[in-house]
């Protein structure tokens, strides 16, 4: 077992040590003495078994420890968890995205990002939401993990104590993708961290071009997972060649027909549930709020593109 | 099976028609139906694990997609915990001994009884139509708002359960009636053998728990069919009501699974032990105790959902707690082997194991209810492993156990036990070989529900895959000996194995009438004085 990198999961480490410990005490006690039993009283020493029916001083005593034994293990597991709750001032605070199937971040000066990169000895808040399902963020080595609740905003707080790169999984299945669902947590000194808030830490000499191109964009926003672009239909229709194309679509539940434009895709990027192509589970996240202007216009022309 | 002028199983030698079965309002011969049918379906699910497993043996798509994976694990778990699990200890064993075990000749409702029956049928059937059609993915537990959005039979699967539920409540009230109302003269409460005080147990977390389960599920397919918005937060629902309503059948439902099988080892460890059982009452009373403490602690499933600090705490609390009567259980099985005179036949081995196997289960639930440790655990293997340890190495050992008491009862003949005992030991190997290793990749944060995993879990993985193969070649040896006993091994006597309860009292197999004339009771179930 790999140590936690985190305060907070030193506690678990530490409450996991002491409780496996008791209770691998406790199974071999079980099992040495039963085997112990099976060999002691086996029949071929042909000696005559003896009726006890109970004893109620053992039994009182088996019952009682066991509940002491117990009291103290729930008290040590609640330790830790209680330090949790409390959010330490001053915490950086990271806005997290679970949407099918993947995580985005977003930092306290709009900075995104598909990692969660954090400082290293500094607390850190992450406020959870999600898009589409119930997620769930799970950082092993920090011992953190927070269901990411449609419509119902989460919190988590941890402070990293090494740096180092980190698996950062979901957790609460969330369909086909759920095991795709990875990314990492990425703890750097805090001058390395602030020079990647700032920008600058990225090797992108060359300017950012000011909207990335559509391809990238459907890559990025996770466009990809669900469609494809030949032809083949995954979790959604492909966009293959759909631009000015026919499709049935069902609206507030009821078929028919329309003919894709720009205002159709625009319309399915950012309220898909308005018109549901046929044949295909209302799943899709909506894209409102997530989006920016030039981002869609880049998009629907990307999606124009495909023949 | 045996025939020759053989009891209820058929009239002058011959076992009768198919339809003198399926209409057959006979409890032993519902107990025979259930078994062939729990079977059956225990076939499959163990397929469905056993490819799962062997998805996982190397990176990316092996013999099935993503998706696929996803409906496999979710077929897999209503198969095991519906269609085997649930049902297996207490419609087999309950329906076939429970009545004669109290001295009665039937159970209270012999026509509901086959209507349980029936509904369990059509469940499966059910359940089994979403594979053909389209199978739900959406793992056993249908969490909102997936269930209510994916494209897969989910309505289906869903109704399957509901229907599955339906039998359950039957079979429990049928069972509570009996226990109460059908006792033979001097078979008082506490006279009852403990696998009978298990199966009224359970009986009652069946009536009381499993509506909500069906309220549940008819609101998912409501919010499927009519879009009414319950659960799913864009139609103004909320989803952590749907994982209150489903824990808080669901978790006591994890003793409907595990109390019958208790019930089976405390038949199985005196009778072995050539001696009375060491604290009866607190047996008994420990099977009520879990009923109880076990509808109090369904919000452990929740700990990292969000649900309120405080809730979180108490749910922790009431876990620990629940721990007490199944510990209690397993010190009296122990100190009842404390100057016994112990013979080693394969239903005891059977029960070892189960001894071995259901405490590893039960001492990692202790670890998983520790809050802080749960937060780390909570939807990894570690679970995975936690609650195979207790399903399968516990409910799943113990019914073997009790197929292996029973089943020469209920056929009249003798399977081979040199095979049986080996069966056991290599059943015990795989078991640990397949599960244990899940423990330690949950430990390393590996998650559940993964189609694929990061390169540092192959290990692990691939021992546990190799346990598989181990575990199903035992399974294999242990189902081709009892079928083989069952049909073409030596005659049975009354009583092989020297037990003092009323089924052993009367022939192998019973006669349709299961006692001549209702017996007088005169002495505790465990008393073997007479007998040695
Ligand atoms: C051959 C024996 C078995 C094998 C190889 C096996 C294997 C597995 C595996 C690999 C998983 C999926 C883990 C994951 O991805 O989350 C799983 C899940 C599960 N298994 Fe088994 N299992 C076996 C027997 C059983 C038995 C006997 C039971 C119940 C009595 C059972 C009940 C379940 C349940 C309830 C799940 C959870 C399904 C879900 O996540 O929705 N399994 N099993
Ligand atoms: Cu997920
Ligand atoms: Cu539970």
């Amino acid at each position: 077992m790999r140590w936690a990198v985190t305060g907070l999961g030193h506690g678990t480490d530490n409450a996991f040590l002491v409780i496996a410990g008791v209770c691998l005490i406790l199974f071999l006690l079980i099992i040495g003495l039963m085997s112990y039993f099976v060999f002691r009283y086996r029949r071929s020493k042909g000696v005559e078994p003896e009726d006890i029916h109970g004893n109620a001083l053992l039994e009182t005593a088996w019952t009682i420890l066991p509940v002491l034994i117990v009291l103290y293990m729930f008290y040590y597991g609640w330790l830790g968890y209680d330090a949790r709750r409390k959010v330490p001032e001053g915490a950086l605070t990271i806005k997290a995205n679970g949407q099918m199937w993947a995580w985005s971040f977003e930092y306290e000066n709009g900075k995104p990002s598909d990692r969660l990169v954090v400082p290293e000895g500094r607390p850190v808040k992450v406020t959870l939401n999600s898009r589409d399902l119930i997620h769930s963020l799970y950082v092993p080595a920090f011992r953190v993990k927070q269901d990411a609740v449609p419509g119902l905003e989460r919190t988590v707080w941890f402070t990293a104590d090494e740096t180092g790169e980190y698996d950062l999984f979901c957790t609460e299945y969330c369909g086909t993708g759920h095991s795709q669902m990875i990314s990492k947590a990425i703890v750097m000194k805090e001058s390395e961290f602030t020079a990647w808030l700032a920008g600058t830490a990225e090797a992108k000499a060359a300017p950012a071009p000011a909207a990335p191109a559509g391809a990238e964009l459907f890559k990025s926003k996770g466009c990809a997972v669900c469609h494809t672009v030949d032809g083949k239909p995954l979790v959604g229709p492909t966009l293959k060649g759909i631009f000015g194309k026919k499709v049935r679509v069902s609206t507030a539940g009821k078929e028919r027909e329309v003919t894709i434009d720009e205002d159709y895709i625009r319309r399915s990027e950012l309220e898909p549930a308005t018109d549901v192509v046929v044949g295909f589970p209302p799943i899709m996240p909506p894209q409102k709020g997530v989006l920016k202007e030039e981002e869609i216009k880049a998009l629907i022309e990307y999606i124009k593109g495909l023949k | 099976m045996a025939n020759e002028g053989a009891g209820y199983l058929g009239t002058e030698g011959r076992p009768g028609g198919i339809s003198s079965w399926i209409f057959s309002t006979d409890h032993k011969r519902i107990g025979i139906l259930y078994l062939v049918s729990i079977l059956s379906f225990f076939v499959v699910g163990v397929s469905l694990g056993f490819l799962m497993r062997l998805e996982l043996i190397s990176h990316g798509p092996t013999i099935m997609e993503a998706s696929t994976y996803n409906s496999v694990f979710t077929l897999h778990g209503v198969v095991m915990l519906f269609l085997f699990i649930i049902p297996a200890a207490p419609s087999i064993f309950g329906n076939f001994f429970l009545p004669i075990m109290i001295g009665a000749n039937d159970v209270s409702f012999p026509r509901l009884n086959l209507l349980s029956w029936w509904f369990y049928m059509a469940g499966a059937a059910l359940a089994l139509a979403t594979l053909a059609l389209g199978p739900a993915d959406t793992g056993w537990t249908f969490y909102a708002p997936y269930s209510l959005r994916t494209g897969t039979y989910v309505s289906l699967a869903v109704f399957a359960v509901f229907v599955l539920g339906l039998s359950s409540i039957l079979t429990g009230i049928n069972f509570v009636t009996t226990v109460h109302r059908l006792r033979a003269p001097g078979m008082g409460f506490w006279r009852l053998p403990l696998f009978v005080w298990a199966v009224y147990a359970t009986a009652w977390i069946q009536i009381v728990a499993t509506p909500i389960l069906g309220v549940n599920l008819l609101l998912v397919i409501a919010e499927r069919v009519f879009g009414i918005g319950v659960f799913d937060p864009a139609k103004g629902g909320d989803p952590i009501l749907y994982q209150h309503l489903f824990w808080i059948y669901s978790h006591p439902a994890v003793y409907i699974m595990i109390i019958p099988g208790m019930g089976i080892i405390s038949e199985i460890i005196p009778v072995f032990a050539r001696k009375v059982i060491f604290g009866y009452r607190a047996i008994a009373y420990s099977s009520l105790g879990i009923a109880g403490v076990g509808s109090l602690v369904w919000g452990h499933h929740m700990f990292v959902s969000g649900s309120s600090y405080t809730a979180g705490v108490i749910f922790s609390f009431f876990t620990f707690l629940v721990a007490i009567p199944s510990a209690i259980k397993v010190f009296n099985w122990v100190g009842t082997l404390y100057k016994g005179s112990i013979v080693l036949g394969t239903p005891f081995l059977f029960a070892l194991a189960f001894i071995f196997l259901f405490s590893i289960g039960g001492l990692t639930g202790l670890i998983l209810g520790a809050l802080s440790i749960n937060v780390h655990l909570h939807d990894t293997y570690f679970v995975v492993s936690h609650f195979h340890y207790i399903k399968f190495g516990g409910a799943g050992f113990a019914f073997f156990a009790g197929l292996h008491y029973w089943l020469p009862k209920m056929t009249g003949r003798m399977y081979n036990t040199k095979v049986a005992n080996w069966s056991c030991l290599v059943l015990f190997i795989g078991f640990n070989l397949l599960f244990f290793p899940m423990l330690i990749l949950g430990i390393e944060g590996m998650p559940r529900r993964y189609f694929d995993y990061l390169p540092q879990y192959s290990t692990l993985q691939i021992v546990s895959i190799v346990g598989s193969w181990v575990l199903v070649t035992g399974l294999i040896m242990m189902f081709v000996n009892l079928i083989r006993g069952a049909f073409r091994g030596p005659r049975a006597p009354f009583n092989p194995w020297g037990s003092a309860t009323l089924e052993w009292q009367i022939p192998s197999p019973p006669q349709r009438e299961n006692f001549e004339k209702i017996p007088e009771v005169t002495k505790g179930p465990y008393d073997f004085r007479g007998l040695r």
